[in-house]
C-alpha cells in the first residue's frame, strides 16, 4: 500500500508531561474511509494522541502525517481544523447560549476571517445543508431550542453534527457514548456506522458494548503506545490485553 | 432567522422615541422653556446629562468586551481617557494668548520652562487632526496590547490583571512632568472648541446633543455587529473558546478586532467628556475608573445593550446624589450595590424582570 492511501500516519511520537510519558514510540497508520476505535485503559494516552492531532500539543519527536500531505506537527489548532479535521470533546462542548441551528451555522465550511463574518449572510444553500444535518443527527425537531436546554445525548449528537458541517474528511470522537442511556448509545453508534466510508473516523471509546457494536479495526494503547491491533474478537483474546486492560477491568 | 422584521419590534420603536427625547426634545425643554417653568433644564442638568451619556458610551465599549466576548477588560477608562486627552491637546492649542501665562505655548509647558512646542503637539493645532488622534492614539494602543496579549494566548483573570496594569502603567507616565502631557494637573481652563465659546450655554447644548448622537449611533452599531455572523462568533468565543478554535476559527484574530472596535469607542466617548468636564488629567486613568466603569454594566446587566446604558446612568445619577448628601458614604454605597448586584441580580438591572417571571414560573410548577 503507497503512503498517500493512508488518511493519517503517525511515526516515531513521543511526548511526556514532566517526566511521565503519555505517549511513546507510537506508530499509528489509518485508512482513508476507515472507522478505527482506539481503546485503552484509563492514562494509557488516548486524549494525548487526539491532542497531538489537532495541535492541541506538540509532540517532543516524531510526525504525524495527514492525507499524505500535510505535516500536521507544525500547525495551530485551527489550520489543522481548515484541513478537514474535527474533533468532538469528551464532554460536550457545544455553544449553549446559541440555538441549535447556530451551532451548526458557526461550524459551516466558508470563509472564517473576521470581515467575511460581518457581512455574511445566511444562504438558502447553507439552510438547506444544515436541515439536513439536523435530520442525519436527529434534531430537526430542535433547530431553534438553545444547544443548553438539550439532553446531555443530543449536545453530543449535535457535536458530531458540528464535525458533519465542516465536512471534515478525518472525524475525532472522544467517549461519545459516556454518560449516555443504552438507547442513546445505540443510536450514536448507528450515526457513527452511516457516516463511515464517507469519512474516515477515529473513536476513543470504554464502553465495551458500544465497540462491539461499531467496532471494525480496534487499536489497543497501553503506556502511550500500541499494544495490538485488530478485531474485537482478536483484541478481546490477545492475553497481553487480558491482563493489562480487560483483565484489569475484570477484577475492578 | 436573521432576516430584519418587516415592521419594527416594541423595543425599536421605544428605542427610537427615547432618542427623539433626549436628542430633540430636552435640548428644547433647556433652550427654550423660561426657567421658571417646571418643565425646564436647566444648563447644570443637561450638562450633567451629557456627561452620563459618555460614560454610557464607555459602558458599552466595556460591555461588547465583557459581556459579548467574555474579555473582562479593567483597564477600559484608559482608552476613555486617551480620547479625552487626544481632544485636550487641540483644546490646549486653541486657548493661544488667552492663558494666564499669555504665551502661545500652554500654561503648564510654560511653567514647566518649555521655549517651544514640542513637535508631536504641533499637528494638533489642526482639529480634523486631533480627531484622527482621538480614533487612532487609543485604537493602536489597542492593536499592539491585543496583538502580543491574544497571540500568547493570555485569557481570563491573567487578561484582566494586564489591562490594569495598562491603565496603572499609563496613569503614571501621565503623572510625570517632563512626558509633556501636564503632568497631575493635566489639561484644563479650555476656551474653545472649533471656534464656540466653551463656556457659552449653547456651545454646551451642542456637546450635550453630539453626546446623545454618540451614544445612539453606538448603540445601534453594537445592535447591527452583535446580531451578525461575528456576533455570533463573538459569543461563541465566551461560551467554548476552544470549541471555536476547533471549528477554524482564529479566535485571537476575532478579539484583537472586538479589543481595537471597543477602545475606539470608548475613545470617543472620552473626547466627548472632557470639553463637557472642563479638565483631563492622569486620574482619569487611575484602574479605580475602570472597575467602577465595571460596576456601572454589572449594574445594568453585561450581555445586553441597555443594561450598561442604564447602569453607567443610574449609578452616575446616584453618585451625584450622594456625594452631595452623604459625601462618606459614596464608596460603601458602591460596594454594597455590587456585592448585592453580583449575589441576587447576576443579569443586572434589565434582568430582573426576567428573574421575576422565572421564579413565578417556578412556584406554579411546585404547586401544580
Amino acid at each position: 500500500m503507497s503512503e498517500k492511501d493512508f488518511i493519517l500516519a503517525g511515526e516515531g511520537l513521543n511526548r511526556s508531561f514532566d517526566g511521565f510519558k503519555a505517549i511513546s514510540n507510537l506508530n499509528f497508520y489509518m485508512d482513508t474511509g476507515e472507522l478505527r476505535t482506539v481503546i485503552g485503559p484509563n492514562g494509557a494516552g488516548k486524549t494525548t494522541f487526539l491532542d497531538l492531532i489537532t495541535g492541541r500539543t506538540k509532540p517532543d519527536t516524531g510526525t504525524i502525517v495527514f492525507a499524505g500531505e500535510h505535516e500536521l506537527t507544525r500547525m495551530n489548532e485551527y489550520q489543522i481544523y481548515r484541513l478537514g479535521i474535527g474533533r468532538k470533546f469528551q464532554t460536550p462542548t457545544v455553544y449553549v447560549e446559541h440555538t441549535v441551528f447556530d451551532n451548526l451555522l458557526l461550524s459551516l465550511g466558508g470563509s472564517r476571517t473576521v470581515f467575511s463574518t460581518i457581512f455574511a449572510r445566511v444562504t438558502a444553500e447553507q439552510r438547506e445543508r444544515i436541515h439536513e444535518i439536523l435530520k442525519t443527527i436527529g434534531l430537526d425537531h430542535r433547530a431553534e431550542a438553545l444547544a443548553g436546554s438539550l439532553a446531555h445525548g443530543q449536545k453530543q449528537w449535535l457535536e458530531i453534527g458540528m464535525l458533519l458541517a465542516q465536512d471534515a474528511r478525518l472525524l475525532l470522537v472522544d467517549e461519545p457514548a459516556a454518560g449516555m442511556t443504552d438507547e442513546e448509545t445505540a443510536k450514536t453508534g448507528e450515526l457513527l456506522l452511516s457516516l463511515a466510508g464517507k469519512h474516515s473516523i477515529i473513536v476513543i471509546e470504554h464502553d465495551m458494548v458500544f465497540v462491539r457494536q461499531i467496532a471494525r479495526k480496534v487499536t489497543v494503547l497501553h503506556q502511550g503506545t500500541i499494544l495490538c491491533e485488530g478485531t474485537v474478537d482478536e483484541v478481546q483474546n490477545n492475553e497481553r490485553v487480558i491482563e493489562v486492560y480487560l483483565g484489569r477491568k475484570a477484577r475492578t | 432567522m436573521a432576516d430584519a422584521p418587516k415592521k419594527p419590534s416594541p423595543t425599536t420603536l421605544v428605542t427610537l422615541g427615547f432618542a427623539l427625547l433626549i436628542v430633540v426634545i430636552v435640548p428644547i425643554l433647556n433652550a427654550f422653556l423660561p426657567e421658571a417653568n417646571f418643565l425646564h433644564i436647566s444648563d447644570f442638568t443637561l450638562n450633567l446629562w451629557g456627561k452620563y451619556f459618555t460614560y454610557a458610551v464607555l459602558a458599552l465599549s466595556i460591555d461588547l468586551l465583557w459581556g459579548y466576548t467574555g474579555l473582562l477588560s479593567l483597564g477600559q477608562a484608559l482608552f476613555f481617557a486617551l480620547g479625552g486627552y487626544a481632544l485636550g491637546m487641540h483644546l490646549m492649542l486653541m486657548i493661544g494668548k488667552l492663558g494666564q501665562y499669555h504665551s502661545d505655548l500652554p500654561d503648564f509647558m510654560v511653567f514647566l520652562g518649555y521655549d517651544q512646542l514640542p513637535w508631536f503637539w504641533e499637528p494638533f493645532r489642526n482639529f480634523g487632526f486631533a480627531m484622527l488622534g482621538v480614533i487612532l492614539v487609543p485604537g493602536l494602543l489597542a492593536l499592539v496590547f491585543g496583538y502580543l496579549a491574544f497571540r500568547s494566548r493570555i485569557r481570563g483573570v491573567y487578561f484582566s490583571i494586564l489591562t490594569q496594569a495598562l491603565t496603572y502603567a499609563a496613569c503614571l507616565m501621565f503623572y510625570r512632568n517632563e512626558f509633556a502631557f501636564g503632568g497631575n494637573n493635566g489639561f484644563t481652563d479650555f476656551k474653545t472648541l472649533v471656534g464656540y465659546d466653551l463656556r457659552e450655554a449653547g456651545t454646551q447644548r451642542g456637546l450635550y446633543i453630539a453626546s446623545a448622537l454618540l451614544l445612539l449611533g453606538v448603540f445601534f452599531f453594537c445592535r447591527w455587529l452583535t446580531t451578525t455572523k461575528f456576533g455570533k462568533v463573538q459569543r461563541a468565543i465566551r461560551d467554548g473558546e476552544t470549541r471555536v478554535l476547533f471549528t477554524g476559527y482564529a479566535a485571537a484574530n476575532f478579539k484583537l478586532f472586538v479589543f481595537v472596535v471597543a477602545a475606539i469607542i470608548a475613545a470617543l466617548g472620552g473626547a466627548l467628556y472632557v470639553p463637557q468636564v472642563g479638565i483631563i488629567n492622569p486620574g482619569d486613568m487611575a484602574p479605580e475608573k475602570s472597575l467602577e466603569a465595571v460596576v456601572w454594566v454589572a449594574v445594568g446587566g453585561r450581555g445586553t445593550l441597555f443594561g450598561p446604558i442604564i447602569g453607567a446612568i443610574g449609578v452616575n445619577a446616584l453618585k451625584s446624589y450622594t456625594t452631595r448628601a452623604f459625601p462618606e458614604y459614596w464608596l460603601i454605597i458602591e460596594g454594597l450595590l455590587f456585592i448585592l448586584v453580583v449575589l441576587f441580580m447576576p443579569k443586572g438591572l434589565v434582568g430582573v424582570y426576567g428573574q421575576i417571571r422565572a421564579a413565578i414560573a417556578a412556584r406554579k410548577e411546585r404547586m401544580s
